[in-house]
């Protein structure tokens, strides 16, 4: 597309409009998005291409259109982060990372639907319904940034961005046949990402091609000195990254296999492809290590203390006062401000955010601090050890990146320790703050639904997972003999 | 309840008090404690905000630079260790004027801890020891419109200035004063006048105690005496005078042991002074379980003070208050009564910048511990906070030597000058103060007096020169004390020699 635009076989006014026109067509359906700027987004398109009319010098991405959650603060344009205590809320500042887009030029299509406060792994927490996966409408499209994920699969959107604090980039990526990357804890700027979880959550890119993300991590990374915890470090080369991986020799290159996930219990179709991509990268000269990482198997709960202890504080402050919605209690002559607080919180949290809400402040009331959060700490440390020592044996590490294929739509809705299960693979990564990439992998045998391999490597050293990523994605799309989303059902045609 | 309070020596008699001090100093950096804007006071509601600190979703914080370095200077300054790694916490609570419902500030890991500051109380020394000081934000500040009483209760609806919250506080905190005895009031009144003059020579703060620069927390708790165990506290909040700190602590004692007296138990609260009635009132009811669920801040890097860095503060301490006292003292020739009045008045800082500004020691502590502690007194605040300066004491005690006015005249010059009427030498000339030396006018009125007292001016003529005295006091009489007394007594012997 980048292309197409610098050779003036298209405008970005035209690619604009094209998925300008595609989200009408099929986002009933899909509902990928929760808001779509169509004026906003032609106006920044024909400012682009009038930029380049004028021979100025541009960004490779300069009017390309993209997607983004609706966990990213965006001026003038809603944000909600699916929740309806921000109905109608519209901030009054843009985020680092969409400042950034705004800055290089991309026009923003809108935003995508998300797990309400990004708490969820199937999108069915949204306030505003859910979205579908495009490869088969009945079935969830991954989570918390299924919304994303489904713009990028349906093709209403051709980047996107998500965030991702434990695998709501990845693992929607795996099961909807995209490329999502969760960039280093720190190397993206989170200023203006509502916060779920400060300490685990990482914006990144959504898109079809390792490249792509390469492009636009570049675009959205580097230090911002309004986010103290952004790394002071100049990012590595993604896209020489991803352009050298493309040209398929990774002689020399140790790849480890996390024997703790990837294994029983790990639907055979998604662990036939994981298997097959790891055959292709020996086929380029990568050598094969099993490693161990005794610890990941208390990764889960270890996440869901930290993760619902810090989201009840970051939480507090929609309380009815300030922004969003304001509930007045019914049967209250004059409400006090905690009446309103009461009614408000009750009404526009979901049964998801107010579960993890009161997990969260339990989890760090004193008397139960040490036993839960403190300790929790504890284990996240043991499981960074885990990483080094397995970062000691191999280059990269390897897993399926999500235990299943996309389930469908309510399946698990009752039972959140399941729905739970699909982030087991990614969790680890949001812990210890180091890198990780989905690619996809191929279609399930079973279902024929889409499956993804996980490509992790040590915090600061994101080029390796492009590297390794781009060099499978060139490998597989040989195999295949196009990508993987051209056998995705025709939506046009089945709606 | 005031008829209900113990006599203050019965307390003593039965009690001992422990007293603890919370001190809130508001520091004078530009910006706020985690974000760019302006710190300074007033300002258009609102107008000096943004989503950092105003709390808005996505808005994250960045910790001011030189917030930390008068913090470590603070706790350099209260002979403190300096901790080599410390973070920020959330203390989260539901508070209206708090944006984000916790506030950022320092839980275990607090900047400064484990120090102390000797305090001169009435002449005797003082170790109070400094159990921390820690770094938070200040929250916005209400308004509540309708009802009588400017309180929630009652109000139509309310207003919220954020342009306090995010402005940068260090909180001192001491651990349990305990054998003070019946000078537990003064050694509050003392330990936060010095503590305010320590910050105000580190110029961290305005330490303006009026405007809430420096708010003061009095914890007080009873036990039996010689009991040794730590009685119930109460805390008594936001104290915004050195005397007023010296008044809480004094009333709580007394209604402390009214209570106890009565076999009854101290609920564990916080109190608000009563400025009016001198009394408290009850606040908040508090207890151990208050559940504040404190953990590191993940938005913000620990903060690790280099040791070069804090030695090069070290540097920039200014001198130790009670060196500094001792020097003075010898400097100025001030007797140790004398010395300790100042201090004891809080007039030691005024005392030495009156000097600064050129007048002579004792004429400096003359007026300010006679003229304008009493009228201090009177209004009800501290001698700083009077609305008179250094500079125009100085000014004042000027005019003095040069014989413009007299002491009687320089007076009415403290009248114009808290009257707002300009300059010293403003108001002499507007009030037409200046001493009369001219011979014409000071010969006719002396002229005029021996004429109207015959029998005195025999008695001079006589040779009693002691008889002067009349002659002189009618002189000043005629003159509206505006003459030069000298010059009288010169004219009058002069004439009846
Ligand atoms: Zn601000």
């Amino acid at each position: 597309m980048a292309g197409a635009l610098a050779d003036g076989t298209t405008t970005s006014v035209a690619l604009t409009q094209a998925h300008l026109d595609r989200i009408a067509a099929v986002d009933g359906a899909v509902h990928a998005f929760l808001h779509v700027d169509a004026e906003g987004a032609l106006a920044q398109a024909a400012a682009s291409d009038e930029r380049r009319s004028a021979g100025s010098p541009l960004h490779l991405l300069d009017g390309v259109p993209i997607a983004v959650k609706d966990v990213l603060v965006t001026e003038g344009l809603p944000t909600t982060c699916g929740s309806k205590i921000l109905e109608g809320w519209i901030p009054p500042y843009d985020a680092t990372v969409v400042a950034r887009l705004k800055a290089a030029g991309l026009p923003i299509l809108g935003k995508t639907n998300m797990d309400e406060f990004a708490m969820g792994s199937s999108t069915e927490h949204s306030a505003y319904g859910p979205t579908h996966n495009p490869w088969d409408l009945d079935r969830i499209p991954g989570g918390s940034g299924g919304g994303s994920a489904a713009a990028v699969a349906s093709y209403e959107a051709p980047l996107a961005l998500g965030t991702d604090t434990g695998g709501s980039i990845r693992q929607p990526g795996a099961v909807t046949g995209t490329v999502g990357v969760k960039p280093t804890y720190g190397g993206v700027s989170r200023y203006g990402l509502v916060a779920l979880a400060n300490s685990l959550d990482q914006v990144g890119p959504v898109t079809r091609t390792v490249l792509d993300s390469a492009l636009l991590h570049e675009l959205i990374g580097g230090h911002d000195p309004r986010d103290s915890t952004s790394a002071d470090v100049p990012l590595p080369d993604l896209v020489g990254a991803a352009r050298r991986g493309a040209d398929g020799d990774l002689s020399g290159l140790k790849v480890g296999v996390i024997r703790e996930l990837a294994g029983d219990g790990w639907q055979p179709g998604v662990m036939a492809r994981f298997t097959e991509s790891v055959d292709l990268l020996v086929g380029m000269g990568a050598e094969v290590v099993e490693v161990s990482c005794p610890t990941f198997v208390h990764a889960l709960a270890t996440y869901y203390l930290i993760l619902p202890a810090e989201a009840s504080s970051n939480l507090a402050k929609f309380d009815a006062m300030r922004y969003g919605l304001r509930v007045l209690p019914e049967g209250v002559a004059s409400p006090s401000a905690e009446d309103v607080m009461r009614a408000t919180r009750d009404a526009g949290f979901g049964d998801e955010v107010k579960r993890r809400i009161i997990l969260g402040t339990y989890a760090l009331s004193s008397g139960y601090y040490d036993a839960y959060y403190g300790q929790a700490q504890k284990v996240r440390t043991l499981i960074t050890r885990d990483f080094e020592a397995a970062f000691a044996q191999a280059d990269v590490l390897l897993s399926p990146t999500a235990p299943t294929t996309a389930f469908k739509l309510g399946e698990k809705l009752d039972d959140p320790l399941s729905m739970y299960l699909n982030d087991l693979a990614t969790i680890p990564a949001n812990l210890s703050g180091v890198p990780g990439i989905s690619v996809p992998s191929g279609l399930a045998d079973e279902d024929g639904l889409p499956a993804g391999i996980q490509i992790l490597a040590p915090a600061l050293a994101d080029d390796r997972v492009y590297r390794v990523g781009a060099a499978l994605e060139a490998a597989l799309l040989d195999a295949w003999g196009g990508p993987l989303l051209d056998k995705a059902p025709d939506l046009e045609g089945t709606l | 309840m005031a008829d209900a309070l113990v006599d203050y020596d019965d307390v003593l008699a039965a009690y001992d008090p422990a007293l603890g001090l919370e001190v809130h100093v508001e520091l004078n950096t530009h910006t706020k404690m985690f974000c760019g804007c302006p710190a300074v006071f007033g300002g258009e509601p609102n107008t000096q905000t943004c989503p950092t600190c105003l709390g808005l979703p996505g808005a994250m914080p960045v910790v001011n630079g030189k917030a930390v370095e008068s913090a470590i200077r603070i706790g350099l300054a209260l002979n403190c260790d300096i901790a080599e790694w410390c973070r920020f916490a959330r203390k989260n609570y539901f508070y209206p004027d708090m944006p984000k419902n916790f506030q950022t500030s320092q839980y275990d890991e607090p900047i400064a801890f484990d120090g102390y500051m000797d305090v001169d109380v009435d002449g005797e020394i003082v170790r109070v020891e400094i159990e921390r000081a820690h770094m938070e934000e200040d929250t916005g500040k209400s308004l509540h419109v309708g009802g009588s009483t400017g309180r929630i209760q009652g109000a139509d609806y309310s207003l919220v200035d954020y342009n306090r919250a995010g402005i940068p506080l260090i909180e001192i905190v001491t651990r349990p004063i305990l054998g003070a005895g019946a000078k537990a009031p003064d050694v509050a009144r003392a330990y936060v006048a010095q503590l305010r003059e320590l910050i105000v020579a580190l110029g961290v703060s305005e330490a303006r105690m009026d405007q809430g620069n420096l708010r003061a927390d009095v914890n007080l708790s009873l036990s039996p005496k010689g009991s040794g165990v730590l009685g119930t506290r109460t805390e008594t909040k936001n104290v915004n005078s050195y005397r007023s700190v010296e008044r809480a602590a004094h009333y709580e004692m007394r209604r402390h042991a009214a209570i106890l007296n009565d076999g009854g138990s101290i609920l564990q609260e916080t109190r608000h002074w009563q400025e009016g009635s001198g009394t408290t009132t009850s606040g908040r009811e508090k207890s151990d379980a208050d559940d504040y669920r404190y953990f590191p801040e993940p938005d913000l890097v620990p903060v690790a003070p280099s040791r070069e860095w804090v030695d090069e503060l070290r540097g920039t301490l200014p001198e130790n208050p009670t060196v500094k006292r001792a020097r003075l003292q010898a400097e100025w020739g001030f007797t140790d009564l004398e010395m300790r009045d100042t201090v004891g008045a809080g007039a030691f800082g005024l005392v030495e910048a009156t000097v600064a500004e050129g007048c002579a020691p004792q004429a400096a502590r003359k007026w300010w511990l006679t003229e304008l502690a009493r009228r201090a007194n009177e209004s009800g605040v501290d001698i700083a906070d009077l609305g008179v300066s250094p500079a125009q004491v100085a000014a004042v005690q000027a005019l003095v030597d040069a014989g413009t006015v007299n002491d009687k005249l320089a007076r009415q010059v403290f009248d114009g000058l808290l009257a707002g009427e300009g300059t010293p030498e403003e108001i002499v000339a507007a009030r037409g103060l200046a001493i009369v030396s001219d011979e014409g006018a000071l010969g006719a009125a002396v002229d005029k007096a021996i004429e109207a007292n015959p029998d005195v001016a025999q008695k001079i003529r006589d040779g009693k020169h002691a008889a002067a005295g009349a002659l002189i006091g009618a002189v000043m009489k005629e003159m509206r004390g505006q003459a030069d007394a000298g010059r009288v007594r010169e004219l009058v012997l002069e004439r009846l020699s």
